[in-house]
């Protein structure tokens, strides 16, 4: 027992330490919340913001992208991610807010699908690299082929959540892509007069595998056919470092030649997808505290006005319905609805039965380009994909994709394989590679009876086979388990859509092995009965004294005689 | 069959007609392998057609116990075996078969065993046979197709086909030089004399008044040991269970040449009686094409009969029936066409299901071990109660 005793706090002492905590304290201090648990998992998410931003900023561009990412390792345990793209650029007073501000950006405050929603991604990357490094973030963009070029190095003030510019040039440059070699020979450079590069540096590690980076930009090109991608990834070549990268790591260390290492995904689809609407709110979809907010904000004078202004698919009959429904005054001023009154409004909006929102919200992968992507990139010989219908979850509109491509016979391996199929889960176009088993998709997957369609499987668990099943998620917003977005939550409006998608493609992948296991039962029997025909026709020869000509007419007619009737039984 | 002219050639009796004989037989199996290979070739080549081959349905179910002739005839329901994905298998096996029996057996005027057919497959690729159940059931197919035995084709069995001993002199040949050889049942000692394979050349002369054929080995060693032929003037023959093709020819043989009766003894049991003593008399349904060659018509069952068991107080001496053994009575009773015609037989299995019990031939040692000799088999050949 000490004597002195530590003094206890008052409320001005505590008073004295209390003060605003910045949002992007908070993530520093919890940066698993956004994907930075370790270096391997920092890696992959800042090539994976990094490239759903250039993704994004070119489809709602209209271009048709065209992506390089480099993954460098400068250190031990430090790398260099640059990920260009041939997106619109963007205009050098939001390059540092972009970069270096959380929660700033273009997403967030609308309903429309895009693969980022918060804005906090690619900052928060960029907060990871600098903590970790002291190094700053590093832009380069340019908008159009008139406009010059910015070079420009922020990092983020952490305690006050605001961009610091480190250097601001303005420079003579353009995106460059560099294809991989084709056959040994480099390919022609791509030049883009617009774009946008950024390069961060970071503590991380590289490891390859179903995590990895080179897996996100595999499935990345499955998810997004009509994206052209290039990849390089230059491991030093310390052996300590990394356990036998020689060839890779060798070039590295000497001056490289231009296209050297690179990979490329090729663009299989020359459409660019369809461009999604931004819609209003739907009424069931608004939870009471954004209802009181947005009374507030409104424009419109009236109670009446505001339901139908701010809100999809209330008409003014439906808006009337709402006010009596709720016992409030048409005519009433927005702002002036009280606490209370707003509750009986909210009920009032859930209550009544209103058109389902509309659904040009969404922009679905597609059936034909969903096969394309698989064509591409997975080994197989059956390929099939549901689109399904646009559906509703509180109030949000989704769509539910599946793909599946089957492995054929082939290869020397074993037709039905004994690994359960790989499960790709993508939420609005974006690859999701963690916490597979905590997501509604797995759940789905496994729920389906898949005996029923052919394939083996353990209670409760997913199918054995030898085959990739590709599950996406469409939504304006896609109701994910964390904020670092890994997995999709339980809604059983969800689950049921992705269950009828998946019991689709189980229809058709079972009429095509069922055909397949009768394509394979007739060549037997072809290899079967040709095996026999010519002893057949032997016996005749010695019996008869045929010649050789006769014994090959003999075996000749038998062989077509037998596939003319079809190898019956009898 | 030209039964009546093979009789006339044996009355001939020279050692060659019976060679000229015997070529002419290939020559007319061979003719038929080519008939059904010519057939099967037309379907082929001028019909455009998938070939079949018939063959008739070797089973009970397909026999009719024919009085005149006194054995099993097979009718006329026949199985066609027509080339398919499911057949193509055995048909290039019974093509390879039929080929090889033409050039390799009958043209060469060579033999083979079942067993040697079945080795000799193994160099014919996939065609072999893996078990030699399969080259027998083929070779029984063939048998069937052709209406020709598989002896005449140069098939030999290899089981044993029986040991006789008594008056009897059975005239065979050297097969290598065609010396006439003679045999003399009466004089070999302790042993016995062994029925080859092929019969058809046989001649015999004989003093003896009936034939006795005998189930088990050991009672025929008993009476050969106290020459019980010499006292009854009979030729005793030992079947050692079902009586072979060749066993039951040479006893049909003898019977028919010398004008002899012929009486089966063996044990009470259904097995005796429906397998053993049904099979001597009028043939078997597995190989219901060929019975008329393979029976002994003019058989009588002398015993061990049910009433016997009474008769002689066995009662003591007996076994219960098994399951097998009431299931084999009720069979007989329900499905085989020779019980079915004969009330006597009838009401022996009757009897001997109700009594619940069998007995064996050696049973009567329970009175003393001559006891069959020297006072059952005498007083059953007094009283003459033979089933027929």
């Amino acid at each position: 027992m000490s004597p002195k005793k530590a003094a206890f706090a008052t409320a001005e002492s505590m008073g004295r330490s209390q003060r605003d905590i910045s949002v992007s304290e908070f993530f520093l201090k919890n940066r698993h919340l956004l994907g930075f648990d370790n270096p391997k998992k920092a890696l992959l998410t800042a090539v994976k913001e990094a490239v759903d931003n250039s993704l994004d900023a070119c489809d709602e561009a209209g271009i048709l992208p065209e992506i390089a990412v480099e993954v460098v390792q400068v250190a031990d345990k430090r790398f260099r991610v640059s990920v260009l793209d041939n997106g619109p650029g963007i205009v050098r007073s939001q390059i540092p807010k972009i970069f270096a501000k959380l929660l700033y950006g273009s997403k967030f405050h609308r309903l429309r699908m895009s693969r980022g929603q918060q804005g906090i991604g690619i900052s928060a990357a960029g907060m990871y690299g600098q903590l970790t490094t002291g190094n700053s973030t590093v832009i380069r963009s340019r908008t159009k082929p008139g406009n010059v070029a910015h070079h420009i190095e922020v990092q983020i003030d952490a305690r006050q959540n605001k961009p610091v510019i480190l250097k601001d040039a303005e420079i003579d440059w353009a995106p460059r892509f560099t294809p991989a070699d084709v056959d040994g020979v480099p390919s022609e450079p791509i030049d883009s007069k617009h774009g946008t590069c950024v390069a961060i540096e970071m503590e991380a590690a590289y490891v390859k595998g179903r995590q990895s980076v080179d897996e996100y930009l595999a499935q990345c090109a499955i998810v997004n056919p009509h994206l052209h991608l290039h990849y390089r990834i230059c491991l030093l070549a310390d052996p300590a470092a990394n356990g036998g990268g020689t060839a890779e790591s060798a070039k590295e260390a000497a001056p490289q030649p231009a296209g050297a290492g690179w990979v490329t995904f090729r663009r299989a689809v020359q459409e660019r997808p369809r461009q999604p609407l931004e819609i209003k709110p739907h009424p069931h979809g608004v939870e009471l505290g954004m209802l009181i907010q947005m009374l507030k904000d409104t424009g419109a004078k009236h109670l009446k006005s505001a339901l139908e202004q701010d809100f999809s698919r209330v008409s003014a009959r439906a808006a009337q319905e709402i006010c009596e429904r709720a016992g409030l005054d048409p005519h009433a001023r927005p702002a002036a609805i009280a606490h209370r009154e707003s509750e009986a409004l909210f009920n009032a909006m859930n209550n009544t039965r209103l058109m389902r929102p509309p659904t040009d919200c969404l922009s679905p992968i597609g059936e034909a380009q969903i096969i394309a992507g698989l064509k591409k990139e997975v080994q197989g010989d059956f390929f099939t994909a549901v689109t399904r219908a646009p559906e509703v979850y509180r109030g949000n509109p989704f769509q539910i994709e599946v793909g599946v491509a089957l492995a054929g016979p082939g290869g020397g391996e074993d037709a039905s394989g004994d690994e359960p199929v790989r499960l790709l889960r993508f939420a609005n176009k974006v690859p999701l590679l963690y916490m597979g088993g905590a997501c509604a998709m797995t759940k789905a997957v496994a729920g389906v009876n898949w005996k029923a369609y052919g394939l083996a499987q353990p209670r409760g668990s997913l199918p054995i086979g030898r085959a990739v099943f590709l599950v996406h998620m469409a939504s304006v917003w896609v109701p994910f388990t964390s904020e670092s977005k890994e997995a999709i939550a339980h809604y059983p409006e969800i689950v049921r859509e992705i269950t009828f998608a998946l019991q689709e493609c189980g229809r058709r992948l079972s009429v095509h092995m069922s055909r397949r296991r009768r394509q394979i039962e007739l060549e037997k029997k072809h290899s079967f009965i040709s095996l026999y025909l010519p002893h057949l026709a032997l016996g005749l020869k010695t019996i008869l004294g045929l010649s050789d000509k006769d014994e090959a007419a003999v075996l000749g007619r038998l062989r077509k005689m037998l596939e003319r009737t079809h190898l019956e039984a009898g | 069959m030209p039964g009546k002219r093979r009789n006339k050639g044996e009355a001939d009796g020279g050692g060659k007609t019976t060679d000229m004989r015997e070529a002419a037989s290939r020559r007319e199996a061979s003719e038929r392998i080519r008939d059904i290979a010519s057939g099967i070739h037309a379907d082929i080549v001028k019909r455009n057609a998938r070939p079949s081959m018939k063959f008739p349905i070797r089973s009970l179910s397909n026999v009719r116990y024919d009085l005149k002739r006194g054995h099993f005839e097979i009718l006329n329901r026949m199985s066609t075996r027509t080339l398919s994905y499911n057949t193509v298998k055995t048909f290039a096996q019974s093509m390879r078969l039929l080929a090889a029996t033409k050039v390799d057996l009958l043209d060469k005027n060579d033999i083979a065993g079942k067993r040697e057919i079945y080795y000799n497959s193994k160099s014919w690729g996939e065609c072999r046979f893996d078990e030699q159940p399969e080259s027998d059931s083929l070779l029984d197919d063939m048998e069937a197709m052709l209406g020709i035995n598989r002896e005449q084709l140069g098939y030999i069995p290899e089981e044993r086909g029986g040991e006789v001993a008594g008056p009897l002199v059975v005239i065979d040949r050297n097969p290598a030089s065609g010396e006439t050889v003679r045999i003399d049942c009466e004089r070999l000692g302790t042993g016995a004399w062994s029925i080859p394979s092929k019969v058809e050349h046989l001649r015999f002369e004989s003093s003896a008044e009936f034939i006795l054929v005998i189930e088990t080995a050991s009672l025929f060693q008993r009476l050969v040991h106290h020459q019980y032929y010499r006292k009854a003037r009979c030729v005793l023959i030992a079947m050692s269970g079902v009586p072979t093709r060749a066993c039951r020819r040479f006893i049909r043989r003898l019977a028919d040449d010398k004008k002899l009766p012929v009486l089966a003894f063996t044990d009470g049991d259904p097995y005796g009686y429906c397998n053993i003593y049904r099979t001597l008399k009028v043939g078997s349904g597995q190989a219901a094409h060929i019975n008329r060659f393979f029976c002994v018509p003019q058989a009588q069952y002398l015993g061990v009969t049910p009433q016997d068991i009474i008769d002689y107080k066995l009662e003591d001496a007996t076994h219960p029936l098994e399951d097998v053994d009431v299931k084999r009575a009720r069979d007989a009773l329900k499905n085989d066409p020779f019980i079915r015609h004969h009330k006597e037989w009838q009401q022996a299995l009757n009897h001997m299901l109700e009594m619940k019990v069998r007995v064996e031939q050696q049973a009567f040692a329970k009175h003393g071990l001559n006891f069959v000799l020297d006072h059952y088999l005498p007083d059953k050949l007094k009283r003459r109660t033979f089933l027929p």
